[in-house]
């Protein structure tokens, strides 16, 4: 029992001491314009979208949660009902009843009209989230283990590695395992074409406001895109078992103004200059 | 006659060789039976360290992520190959189909034997694999290239394949005798549309077995072959493809799961219909239910792929046919439902776990209808919310169906009854402890935790914490399980022949309990159906 109460009272401090920085974070919108996506504490529901794919995935969710939760209230409301009425004591002589066609076609013609009021927004929204119109620029994603190369190739095909700032070198404030050294900087508002492949393993890269989780499979270069429509940094984690430090590669994505993004642009051309990866991927390129 | 006097000699060997050599579908189901709850405790116990390893943020004592990775991959193949599969098939299939459909053994008897023998061979090696070079730790998925020779350079994949490969082939040998028994060897006048629900689910599992697990098998020899002979099936860099071997496992795998859950609907509506005192509600529609799910189960395999990158008519083209099995569950839910209605119910253990199931299984199956869309997908695959939702559908559902069963046939099987007091108490400590572990890991995956990380950024400790205690008292539910067992086996207390009273009325409870070594010796008269 006491070692209970320690360990409760030990996460109790260890939540009250992420209550000043999650206060600063909530607040952090009205002072800034910027913002950060991720977990919270106690969390249930999605992190806030960013992209329009994720507010539709968020609207169609929200109809299949509640048609779902009503059928899970229903079967409870049912079963709590059998429990008061249909037990030995309250109802001592059993019916016979075997069969109701009514029911039994009701029953099976129920469920598929939901399921049809469901598929159709669902087809809806996998048809818009497939490809991006007029992709303005691109982004080439590739999974190592375990870390993430980013390259710009319609902007000076440079890349650079991204990896996770290990705990002993996380500063107060920062998250802990979604914190990375080099940052991906994106323009706001721009619909970007992203393109995803992984050197060795399968890897995954998943930013959960963006609504965006692609497998990187070596060989097969994937497609997805993206339009970010708020500044901020997002978070997101490899969702894909990659190897012993598969917990360990972050995702972050810095989201800038497209003059900011210009900016950034010109000084990470100067300090990332091409390396010699960028011909182990072009010949990955040429393969495919 | 005087063969009748010779009828009733018992040939039982003693000792380990009643065992070791049986070929009695009792003795044989008892042993799956024992194998399964062996099992569980190494599963289980794999289960209880990777709880205790998430409890807080950090890490907290398994200091080798790779052994965390080892015990992901365990706890998967233990739970499904060596836990649900032989208690489900090969104990309550070996010991009640002969039982149920009035025939004094299986079709194969040796055939049985070799089946059992290989499934205990497999658990070995699989244990061995755990330990053996690092372990494999490639999730129970074994996606190449992480399970391929660069990245798992030990013997340990290797071993895992030859466990599966030997687990598969028990279940290749059992599904053949299973079908052989029950389309030849029913009691005259069962005809098909006259069998009990379970031995309907069991024909139905066992030709699941035989269509899908040879697909495994062959893509366990693809992989197996290029770890060891240069070939390159699933090798980006030899021609070969990782999306293969997906596209291999799952049309096994999706199968697979409706092999862990279509005994279960055998079970629960065998114990509801006797607990209602009532016949089964719908009984075609409910036989037809689990063959469509069956039928449907070979085509919806790649819903569990849609982040790999198909094109996007696959996807839909998935999409659709998965939901399309919503259909035929909430037809067996409702009938279920249905079948209580207006009945006399008694709420021993067996009907408590039964409710117990049907509710985790409509909690579990509405999340798979979410997780059926491939556009929402993306917000969820490989996230909590896929581990709440197929532990809510399949791995307490079946383990629910598992202690149903039990409860509901120990007595045929031990002629003890268990204390009834002591069962409720399980069911209740259970039901508690699992909804505390997997629910709250609906919301951790919403927010978007990933699955089989070793270590979570620190927001998600609030939910990791209740379902670490969810999982510890689940833990207390299944000791207390063994408890139940030690009281039952060591009491007095004698079950009868029917100890479930009138709405038992399948074949098993007309024999003495416990079983007699041979049952059905001489075939039971089955009333021919009423001319209509």
């Amino acid at each position: 029992m006491k070692k209970n109460s320690d360990l409760l009272s030990k996460l109790l401090q260890k939540f009250s001491s992420m209550l000043p920085w999650s206060v600063a974070l909530i607040c952090m919108p009205l002072i800034q314009t910027s913002y950060a996506s991720e977990p919270q504490p106690w969390q249930w529901n999605f992190q806030p979208p960013a992209t329009p794919v994720m507010e539709q995935i968020i609207d169609f969710h929200n109809l299949m949660f509640f048609v779902e939760v009503g059928i899970v209230l229903l079967v409870l409301g049912l079963m709590v009902y059998i429990v008061v009425k249909f037990n030995s004591k309250a109802n001592p002589k059993p019916t016979k009843t075997t069969h109701n066609t009514t029911l039994e076609v009701l029953w099976t013609v129920i469920p598929i009209v939901i399921l049809i009021i469901f598929a159709v927004p669902s087809m809806k929204l996998l048809f818009f989230m497939e490809k991006a119109q007029n992709p303005e620029m691109t982004l080439k994603v590739t999974g190592n283990q375990w870390y993430w190369s980013y390259q710009y190739p319609d902007n000076g095909n440079f890349e650079f590695d991204s990896n996770i700032i290990p705990d002993e070198d996380i500063k107060p404030g920062q998250r802990r395992l979604l914190e990375v050294d080099n940052q991906v900087v994106l323009p706001v508002n721009t619909e970007i074409k992203v393109l995803l492949t992984a050197r060795d393993v399968m890897h995954n890269w998943a930013v959960p406001a963006f609504g965006i989780k692609i497998d990187t499979i070596p060989g097969r270069i994937n497609e997805t895109w993206m339009k970010v429509t708020k500044i901020g940094t997002y978070y997101g984690q490899c969702s894909e078992l990659c190897g012993v430090a598969h917990s360990r590669m972050p995702i972050s994505v810095k989201v800038v103004s497209k003059e900011d993004f210009k900016k950034w642009l010109k000084k990470a051309k100067s300090e990332f200059a091409s390396s010699d990866n960028n011909k182990m991927l072009k010949l990955a390129q040429l393969k495919k | 006659m005087s063969n009748i006097t010779h009828d009733h000699h018992d040939h039982r060997p003693s000792g380990w060789k009643r065992w070791a050599y049986s070929t009695n579908h009792k003795d044989i189901g008892t042993m799956y039976l024992v194998l399964s709850m062996f099992a569980a405790i190494i599963g289980g116990a794999a289960s209880m360290l990777m709880r205790a390893e998430l409890h807080e943020p950090g890490i907290q004592f398994i200091t080798d992520p790779q052994f965390y990775n080892v015990l992901v991959t365990a706890h998967g193949f233990i739970m499904v190959f060596f836990v649900v599969m032989p208690a489900l098939i090969g104990g309550f299939g070996n010991w009640f189909i002969p039982l149920m459909i009035g025939t004094p053994d299986m079709a194969f008897p040796r055939m049985n034997n070799v089946s059992f023998w290989l499934v205990a061979a497999a658990l070995i090696l699989l244990v061995i694999a755990g330990f053996i070079d690092g372990g494999a730790g490639t999730g129970w998925t074994v996606y190449p290239p992480l399970s391929s020779a660069d990245y798992h350079p030990g013997m340990a994949v290797d071993f895992g394949i030859l466990a599966l490969h030997l687990a598969g082939a028990s279940s290749i040998l059992g599904a053949i005798n299973f079908i052989t028994t029950i389309i030849n060897m029913r009691a005259p006048g069962m005809t098909f549309h006259r069998m009990p629900l379970f031995i309907w689910a069991m024909l139905l599992t066992a030709f699941l077995l035989l269509l899908a697990i040879p697909v495994l098998a062959g893509a366990l020899t693809m992989l197996l072959t290029d770890r060891n002979f240069g070939t390159a099936f699933f090798a980006p860099d030899g021609g070969g493809d990782p999306v293969l071997w997906q596209h291999l496992f799952w049309f096994f795998g999706h199968p697979e799961v409706y092999i862990m859950i279509l005994p279960a609907f055998g079970i629960i509506s065998e114990i509801v219909s006797t607990f209602s005192k009532k016949p089964i509600f719908g009984y075609l529609g409910m036989a037809y239910a689990m063959t469509s799910i069956g039928v449907v189960g070979f085509v919806v395999w790649a819903h569990h792929m849609y982040t790999m990158g198909f094109n996007v008519e696959t996807r839909a083209y998935f999409t659709l046919a998965t939901m399309v099995i919503a259909v035929p569950t909430g037809i067996k839910i409702f009938s279920w439902l249905a079948t209580m209605w207006g009945g006399s119910i008694k709420f021993d253990t067996p009907m408590l776990y039964s409710m117990g199931f049907i509710f985790l299984f409509v909690v579990g199956g509405v999340t798979g209808v979410t997780l059926a869309n491939a556009g929402v997908d993306m917000a969820f695959h490989d996230t909590y919310f896929v581990v709440a939702h197929f532990h809510y559908v399949l791995s307490i559902s079946a383990l629910f169906s598992m202690y149903a069963g039990f409860y509901y046939w120990f007595g045929k099987m031990s002629g003890k009854r268990y204390p009834e007091w002591l069962g409720r108490l399980q069911f209740w400590v259970t039901f508690v402890g699992v909804n505390l572990l997997f629910f709250p890991q609906h919301f951790a995956g919403m927010a978007g935790m990933p699955r089989r990380i070793i270590d979570y950024p620190d927001a998600y400790a609030g939910w990791n914490m209740i379902s670490s205690w969810g999982a510890y008292i689940s833990a207390v539910g299944g000791i207390l399980f063994f408890v139940v067992l030690y009281k039952t086996l060591t009491s007095n207390v004698k079950a009868e022949a029917n100890e479930w009273g009138v709405g038992a009325t399948t074949l098993e409870w007309t024999v003495d309990s416990p079983a007699p070594f041979h049952t059905h010796e001489v075939t039971p008269n089955i009333i021919p159906e009423p001319a209509e």
